[in-house]
């Protein structure tokens, strides 16, 4: 008889733990899904980044911050994305620089935009960070190294990265991901739609469904 | 004969009740870390490492009812419930925050939760340790008489 309280107890703590996940991340989908409609800039910024083609009717946001290892890793995966559905995604980026110091990197990242070298530059950290931003050891001023290799006027980038512009936008898009509850990196949405438990086949899944939606052909 | 059955089955109780508090609590606790996504502190960890185990601990005294539970598992409930009232009197601004020892990152008096206008997460700690350490005093009287 006790084994059986103490059982079903067991099972009742397990049940009522899935229900209310479940149940608390549905009503969060609701209300981020009411705020892409009520008020899409939170989401999108004018000055965010953005890949993709312009009429795309699948927005995916993105929080990211360049020193973060799991964004690097999900790089591929999201331009693999966009490649086999083609015109149909459009990637926003925003910035949720979590890391120590990892405001510095989003600096170099806008500056390096004037210069047109955006994506590049978001590709050559990416595929160094691991020489600059190790977790046990990060050596922050090592990315200086690998910079030239995107193309860039290095001096102009020491100049433009202080511009307070850019310590507006960064700020900008740590209000929003306060707002959006992102608190770790990286952070997606899919036309407002938050990615509910996190992996890679959740995201496809997540922006599977959206493509379908959309474009119903 | 009968008496003797009832009052161990009473203790029993006392002690699922105590089990089921720590288990209860420390869902909550997950439910706040790995489906709200609140980053707990470092006073949250503390606490977290003293209600955790009470839960195994707590379950193995259950069966067969063993009396030394109360030994094992006091301490952890007491650690726990220090931990939870300097956290309680910190997230209140009785204790000021220039002493809190956690550093970047997450603080330990940012507020997350707030029911009814006043209860607290480290409020909610606080009382499930203080219940926690009532029922095992109230235990540890009964089978030491």
């Amino acid at each position: 008889m006790k084994y059986v309280i103490f059982g079903f107890s067991c099972v009742v703590l397990f049940f009522v733990f899935v229900f209310a996940s479940s149940y608390y991340k549905g009503q969060q989908a609701e209300k981020f899904g009411f705020m892409a409609k009520e008020n899409a800039s939170i989401f999108v910024r004018d000055h965010s980044p953005t890949l993709g083609n312009d009429d795309a009717k699948v927005y995916l946001i993105e929080f990211m911050d360049p020193a973060c290892e799991t964004c690097a890793a999900f790089d591929p995966i999201v331009k693999l994305m966009m490649q086999s559905n083609p015109g149909k995604i459009k990637l926003v980026l925003r910035y949720a620089p979590f890391h120590e110091g990892a405001d510095t990197f989003v600096k170099i990242l806008e500056a390096a935009k004037k210069q047109g070298k955006y994506w590049e530059t978001l590709d050559v950290m990416y595929k160094s960070q691991q020489y600059w931003a190790s977790h046990g050891n990060p050596q922050p001023q090592r990315i200086w190294e690998f910079l030239p290799r995107a193309g860039l006027d290095i001096e102009k980038i020491k100049k433009d990265m202080n511009d307070p512009a850019i310590a507006k936008i960064i700020e900008q898009d740590m209000a929003d991901a306060k707002t959006l509850n992102v608190r770790k990196t990286p952070g997606y949405f899919v036309n407002g739609k938050p990615l509910q438990t996190f992996g890679y086949r959740q995201l496809q899944q997540l922006v599977q469904s959206e493509i379908t939606a959309n474009y119903p052909n | 004969m009968r008496q003797l059955d009832q009052t161990y089955n009473t203790n029993w109780t006392i002690l699922f009740l105590c089990w089921f508090l720590a288990a209860l609590s420390t869902a909550g606790s997950l439910f706040f870390s790995h489906v709200m996504e609140f980053a707990p502190c470092i006073l949250c960890w503390y606490q977290r490492i003293c209600l955790f185990p009470l839960v195994l601990i707590l379950a193995a005294g259950l069966f067969p009812l063993d009396k030394s539970v109360v030994k094992y598992s006091l301490p952890l409930a007491v650690v726990g419930w220090l931990t939870a009232l300097y956290h309680t009197l910190l997230y209140s601004g009785i204790i000021p925050e220039s002493i809190q020892p956690c550093s970047q990152g997450i603080s330990c008096t940012e507020e997350y939760i707030d029911l009814f206008g006043f209860v607290t997460i480290p409020m909610l700690s606080l009382l499930s340790f203080s219940t926690i350490i009532a029922l095992l005093t109230i235990l540890n009287r009964r089978m030491s008489k």
